[in-house]
């Protein structure tokens, strides 16, 4: 059940900015000391919270267009909380919070048996195959805020929910209770150079993130936005990232549709 | 060497043949142990699950053996609470099956999670809302129950009968069996339906997910349905199996016949029931999220998840079989008998790896394409181990203790004139001397 005055933080991702730069991907990694390996070749046992997808249309010369898709966790609210990952962890090392609507993921309670893998279909949750191993000195450089993962655990993006502690100490330091949408930003929307990511409270009306969304509260979060999508509405994992595209075809392999519904449709 | 040990009225083979026995499947079990060790101490690095395929060759096998070791709660069930009494000839196999595929199944489940000293978190931070957690509390319940049902099988060796408080515990845990047995069938239903519940609730996986009732999709029932209809297949198979290696008819037919007839007509109402079910998914639940029926067989890899896996797993593996033991003439022939409980077992492990491989394979995102997977050494070799284990387990079990209660009535030995006679019980009649080579004459 939602509280009273809970948050529900998201993102608005638009596609008809972002170059692809990969800045994101880097900021996260480094923000949330997120391991890597010599041999990164092998994409299905890398580590990496945000991915950066390239869409094509499929058409050849010269109609071909590209779309460049980042893809953080989608924090699915599904049916009142019910994730498809927090559903399903026999631990409870997985948790969605109703105050803030962050899907958090407990690294020492984890042990691994990867059923919220199976169950993401967004491959957001990521297995660590291995001990992380920092390059020479790169321990130093770590973020103490966060802690580093060992082998045999899942983890995912956590919307780096330790800026926002850090924020809500910082609004309690200063007798606050509230604190502004500037002071919790997440590192992928801070590295933007395009500004293509939006963070804020989706139920809040003062931040961007819902005056752009318009998140229809009794449709489960739908955008009433033209140009906004989110990616495989049609499971009911009602997700908190809004991608926005001026493109019909970007809009529609958000989700799967069966080839009479194609004809002609466009999603909103 | 081992004569005191042996059943009596039983013919075994010389300790030497054995054991030779034992070590060429020990061999196989040392590897096994050694592919183990491996992943204990490196970590499921030394697989090739990617994080794609999270899931893959092993929880297939846990599924799978727990499926065929269903023989034990489905045997239990008719010999205790329905009253079939001529399963007694034949429950002590299927319990020992039951015992083998259980441990089995655990000890993957050891290995396969990524901190397995953490384990005991699953008892102690339970999502209740997570079939896992279920899985984990029944399937470790009902392992507890199949030792208590072993237990008295196990007593019933003749040195260890031999001693009166051992005697006694046998012959009263036989008298109370019925309530484990009852135990055994609650704790089942709702382990093995769990495990159908795994693939079954994930919404977000349109290949596995399925609607059904209150909080238990359909899989939930078709996964329980189809071990109580199979099990009892696994267990005439292995029967079969082991009266081919010893060369020996351990049970009578009639009680074959019976048990494959229940199977037969278990397996065509779940066949009904899992055609059913594929029907509606095809046509109305895959629809709504926006998959066609054809979609999750098409265009994947070397055509490794076509539609001929669905004819296989229905039609060659579901209908065929239970067409055959339903009726008189097809359980009545060896071979078409030996067909059916084959084709069945093959079918409800297809069933168990399309739900836990091709639910990942499949890919959810439009612009994602299928994953592969092929499975290590090191997962192929632990996922041999527990069959070398299982060997292991049957043979000695077989040697020692009376599994077969039919066997002495089947293959009558002449009891050399000096054991009669002999005020000794334990007169190395049995195995010491030059024993000729079992004969198919002896079966």
């Amino acid at each position: 059940m939602e509280k009273e005055n809970a948050k529900k933080y998201g993102m608005v991702i638009d596609l008809d900015k972002c170059t692809g730069c990969g800045a994101c991907m880097v900021a996260c990694m480094a923000e949330n000391n997120v391991p890597f390996r010599e041999d990164e070749t092998d994409k299905l046992l890398s580590v990496s919270w945000m991915r950066v997808y390239r869409l094509t249309n499929r058409k050849p010369f010269p109609d071909t267009e590209e779309c460049f898709l980042p893809r953080p966790c989608q924090h699915c609210e599904g049916h009142h909380g019910h994730s498809p990952c927090v559903s399903v962890c026999p631990a409870t090392a997985t948790d969605y919070d109703m105050d803030t609507g962050i899907v958090s993921q407990i690294y020492p309670r984890c042990f691994g048996c990867r059923y919220c893998m199976a169950a993401c279909p967004y491959h957001v949750r990521q297995f660590n195959w291995w001990d992380p191993i920092w390059p020479d000195g790169m321990e130093r450089m770590l973020n103490p805020g966060v802690s580093v993962r060992m082998r045999g655990v899942v983890e995912k993006c956590s919307f780096c929910i330790q800026r926002y502690q850090a924020a809500k100490e910082q609004a309690y330091m200063e007798e606050r209770r509230e604190i502004e949408e500037d002071e919790y930003q997440t590192a992928c929307t801070e590295a933007c150079p395009a500004g293509a990511i939006i963070f804020g409270d989706l139920n809040n009306p003062e931040h961007a993130v819902h005056q752009i969304a318009r998140p229809d509260p009794k449709h489960e979060g739908r955008s009433k936005n033209p140009r906004a999508f989110r990616l495989l509405e049609r499971l009911g994992t009602n997700t908190k990232i809004y991608y926005l595209s001026s493109r019909d075809w970007v809009r529609k392999a958000g989700d799967n549709y069966l080839k009479d519904e194609l004809k002609g449709k466009t999603h909103s | 060497m081992d004569s005191a040990l042996i059943p009596k009225g039983v013919k075994r083979c010389p300790i030497g043949q054995f054991l030779l026995w034992i070590g060429a499947n020990g061999a196989v079990l040392s590897w096994g142990v050694f592919a183990m060790l491996l992943i204990y101490i490196k970590g499921l690095n030394q697989t090739n699950m990617n994080n794609a395929y999270g899931f893959a060759l092993w929880i297939w096998a846990d599924l799978a053996v727990i499926a065929l070791g269903g023989g034990a709660f489905f045997t239990g069930f008719l010999r205790y609470i329905v009253g079939k009494d001529e399963i007694k000839n034949i429950i002590n196999f299927a319990v020992l099956i039951g015992v083998i595929c259980y441990t089995s199944a655990l000890l993957i489940l050891g290995f396969d999670v990524g901190q397995p000293l953490r384990g005991w978190y699953i008892f102690w931070h339970a999502n209740v809302h997570s079939m896992l957690t279920e899985v984990a509390f029944c399937l470790s319940a009902y392992l507890i129950v199949l030792i208590i049902e072993y237990v008295p099988v196990v007593l019933e060796n003749r040195q260890i009968d031999k001693v009166p408080f051992f005697h006694r515990l046998g012959h009263n845990m036989h008298e109370i069996m019925a309530v484990f047995a009852a135990t055994g069938v609650f704790l089942s239903f709702f382990h093995q339906g769990s495990l159908g519940g795994v693939p079954g609730v994930l919404f977000g996986r349109p290949f596995g997910y399925r609607e059904g009732v209150f909080i238990w999709p359909w899989t939930f029932f078709l996964f329980t349905w189809s071990a109580a209809a199979v099990g009892p297949c696994f267990t005439i198979l292995i029967t079969k199996l082991t009266e081919k290696i010893t060369r020996k008819k351990l049970v009578k037919d009639n009680v074959i016949e019976l048990l494959a007839k229940i199977s037969g007509w278990m397996i065509l109402f779940y066949i009904t029931a899992k055609i059913a079910d594929t029907v509606y998914w095809a046509t109305v639940t895959a629809p709504s999220k926006g998959f066609t029926f054809m979609q999750f067989y098409t265009d994947n890899p070397g055509s490794l998840y076509g539609l001929w896996i669905l004819i296989l797993e229905i039609g060659i593996c579901g209908v065929l079989p239970a067409f055959i033991l339903i009726t008189n003439k097809g359980r009545k022939n060896q071979a078409t008998l030996l067909l059916a409980v084959f084709l069945a077992v093959l079918g409800v492990c297809l069933n168990r790896w399309v739900m836990v491989l091709q639910v990942l394979a499949i890919p959810v995102l439009s612009f994602e394409s299928w994953a592969t997977y092929l499975p290590s050494w090191q997962e192929i070799a632990t996922t041999i181990l527990p069959v070398a284990y299982g060997v292991i387990m049957i043979s000695t079990s077989y040697r020692y203790l009376p599994i077969f209660p039919q066997e002495q009535e089947l293959n009558p030995i002449d009891e050399p004139a000096s054991e009669a006679q002999s005020a000794e019980p334990e007169p190395e009649t049995t195995d010491a001397g030059p024993e000729p080579e079992l004969s198919p004459a002896e079966s």
